[in-house]
């Protein structure tokens, strides 16, 4: 568990996404082949979120897993790695972007079915409750409520009084966008996410994804409730996707993400401009540190060259980094040290 | 010393939970409807209540859970009930547990065991008769343990719930609850993935598992007095991992190969077993293979049509005969 000065906010954010943006150039160069899911927009989330954990907790995730492992801690230049399918990458290749996970980082495994972490990070709750210590945090999306894991999870968390946040990122798209067949997203037929746990006696909050203050607070008293024995709790953040989230596969609008929108400069494109001012948690948490007298405009620039010249390395490690031999392909299948007797 | 198949079961849930505190239940049925079956669980229940955990009626949320608290270092037995319940998990077991050790390029083990009482028993009809076995096998990283015998029911359930490092799904069948077998109770079991010989012939060769395991050793002392052929019986014990060596030894002795098992025929286990006799065993065979399974239809409920698909140690005696030509 951290506090956390702006510096140190701005800094997590602005390296969540400047990986992500290199992922898109990464992507757009066809230097990898699958579909991915960046993170811009929600960086807020996960930077507090993880600065409310401790070393022993664990922390579920999905195909929108970049934001989280890196805030988190894990190293982007073995993430970037694993996204590109290399030896050097967290699990030399064999998960790719979809199933990012770091063991040593309280990240045992990455499920990118809808809804598939639910049921473990419950398990990993009641690993929790069982050895006396430690709490879990599962990162979902609103669509992950609508799968039938979602609710036998909750009945689970909530007989069992295991200590969990479910932590849902509410990144839904207006369904005018669902419309014009643009990406897929939830189809709920209930405005208050919340709803859905209380009805199962769990108690549920929201809470603005573009505040980074309001997350923090927010995080830091549910996961105090959930350590104290309180059983389970959910919170919905509501983010707004970010424009370059809308298409099948993510694009720049505008072009990378520039400091100077931060300090009153407009990106060309209307909607993109819209969005920055309203439900940009990055730039949104600058201007207040900002306006308070905790940071001023050269060093947000100081922080920004730092982060795009650790992503540049990552970059570069991972496009330097060898393809697995084709022999790397069995490996893996079974764990060993199970005695066969 | 004697034990049943259910003691044997019983057995093995009991000395786990002592043995190692990160054992733990999620449900505790384990032995179906068979109320005698269920008493032998009382001490376990009794002595371990701490360590059972209540159990809404959610398999898929219930086998995730169990992946992931063995992720988080527990050694969880979930029991799924019925044979067919699986496929309410099918989602956890098959595309979580399986895939996980590989997926994190072997960062995480998942020790876990799903319990699942499978099988024709007896007017459970379409819905409540499944064998699970083939179709499991068809996702790699998953062990599938199938014990013919009540001393490997206490073996392999044991192994899978002290010993194993990777998710076991545990084939028990309802039909062989009240099966005896002889245990020392001091001795050392066969390692697992090694198929066990329950019986020495010369003839023929007949590969069961399972509940196909009595009813092989049955057809085999009919066919001893009956026809004076002498039959050997392979019991593989585990689907996965699958002694195909044993599989092939046994058949390089006799020359000739009955397979009875209780999936369905096509893509069953009988039908790799006869791929690998086909691959690296043709000139060991002097006849073709046979297979004595249940049709490709769903199991019906009322007992002569049950009993018209059931694999039957009067069918594998039929099948062995015709493969010595009688």
């Amino acid at each position: 568990m951290q506090k956390m000065n702006p510096a140190e906010r701005v800094t997590a954010m602005l390296r969540i996404r400047r990986f992500e943006e290199q992922c898109i150039r990464l992507s757009e160069a066809k230097k990898f082949a699958g579909h991915y899911h960046v993170y811009i927009g929600q960086e807020a989330t996960a930077v507090t979120a993880c600065a409310a954990l401790a070393a022993e907790d664990f922390l579920f995730s999905t195909w929108r897993n970049h934001g989280h492992l890196l805030a988190r801690g894990a190293a982007p230049d073995r993430m970037l790695a694993e996204i590109l399918g290399k030896s050097g990458g967290y699990a030399g290749g064999r998960s790719g972007t979809l199933h990012l996970a770091v063991r040593e980082l309280g990240v045992p495994s990455t499920s990118a079915l809808v809804g598939g972490n639910l049921p473990l990070a419950t398990g990993a709750a009641l690993a929790c409750k069982r050895r006396g210590s430690g709490m879990v945090v599962n990162f979902f999306g609103d669509a992950g409520m609508e799968e039938g894991a979602f609710y036998e999870a909750m009945i689970l968390a909530a007989v069992w009084k295991v200590p969990i946040l479910f932590l849902c990122e509410n990144n839904s798209i207006p369904p005018e966008q669902r419309k014009r067949g643009q990406f897929t997203s939830s189809t709920l037929p209930t405005d208050r996410l919340g709803d859905v746990p209380r009805s199962l006696k769990i108690p549920a909050e929201t809470v603005d994804g573009a505040d980074a203050d309001a997350l923090a607070d927010c995080f830091g008293r549910l996961a105090a409730e959930v350590r104290s024995g309180g059983g389970p709790r959910f919170v919905e953040v509501r983010c707004t996707r970010w424009p370059g989230n809308f298409p099948l596969w993510p694009e720049l609008p505008s072009g990378e993400w520039q400091v100077a929108w931060a300090f009153g400069q407009k990106p060309d494109r209307e909607d993109l401009a819209a969005w920055l001012e309203q439900s940009d948690p990055l730039l949104l948490c600058i201007r207040k540190a900002v306006a308070a007298g905790q940071l001023d405009r050269a060093q947000v620039e100081a922080i920004d060259a730092r982060a795009r010249a650790e992503m540049d390395d990552a970059a570069r490690f991972a496009l330097d980094s060898p393809y697995p031999a084709p022999e790397e392909a069995y490996r893996h299948v079974w764990a060993q040290g199970g005695k066969r007797q | 010393m004697k034990i049943s198949f259910a003691e044997g079961l019983a057995k093995a849930i009991y000395e786990s939970l002592a043995a190692d505190p990160r054992v733990m239940l999620i449900g505790s049925g384990f032995m179906g409807l068979n109320n005698a079956a269920r008493e032998k669980l009382e001490p376990a229940l009794r002595d371990f209540a701490d360590r059972i955990f209540v159990t809404p009626i959610s398999e898929l949320g219930l086998a995730g859970a169990a992946i992931g608290a063995a992720m988080a270092g527990q050694r969880p037995v979930v029991d799924l009930g019925t044979g067919s319940f699986i496929f309410e998990a099918f989602p956890q077991v098959v595309n979580e547990a399986a895939n996980i050790h590989y997926m994190t390029g072997g960062q995480t083990a998942v020790p876990v065991t799903f319990c699942s009482l499978a099988g024709m028993r007896g007017g459970g009809a379409a819905q409540h008769s499944h064998r699970a076995q083939a179709m499991l096998g068809q996702a790699p990283g998953l062990q599938i343990l199938a014990p013919g015998g009540a001393e490997d029911a206490y073996y392999l359930l044991k192994w899978a719930l002290l010993e194993s490092m990777n998710p076991t799904v545990f084939i028990s069948h309802a039909m062989l609850l009240g099966e005896t077998a002889e245990m020392d109770p001091g001795g050392a079991s066969l390692p697992v993935g090694k198929a066990r010989i329950r019986r020495e012939g010369k003839d023929v060769s007949i590969i069961a598992s399972s509940i196909t395991v009595p009813r092989a050793l049955a057809a085999a002392n009919a066919l001893e007095k009956q026809h004076k052929i002498s039959a050997e019986v392979v019991d593989l014990r585990s689907i996965v991992p699958l002694d195909r060596e044993t599989v092939l030894k046994s058949v390089a002795k006799t020359g000739r190969a009955v397979i009875a098992d209780e999936c369905h025929r096509s893509y069953g286990v009988a039908a790799e077993i006869a791929a690998t006799l086909a691959e690296d065993g043709l000139k060991l065979l002097k006849a073709p293979v046979r297979r004595v399974v249940v049709p490709d239809v769903p199991i019906p409920y009322s007992p002569p049509l049950e009993a018209e698909l059931t694999v039957t140690a009067e069918k594998i005696l039929a099948g062995v005969l015709q493969v010595l030509g009688r």
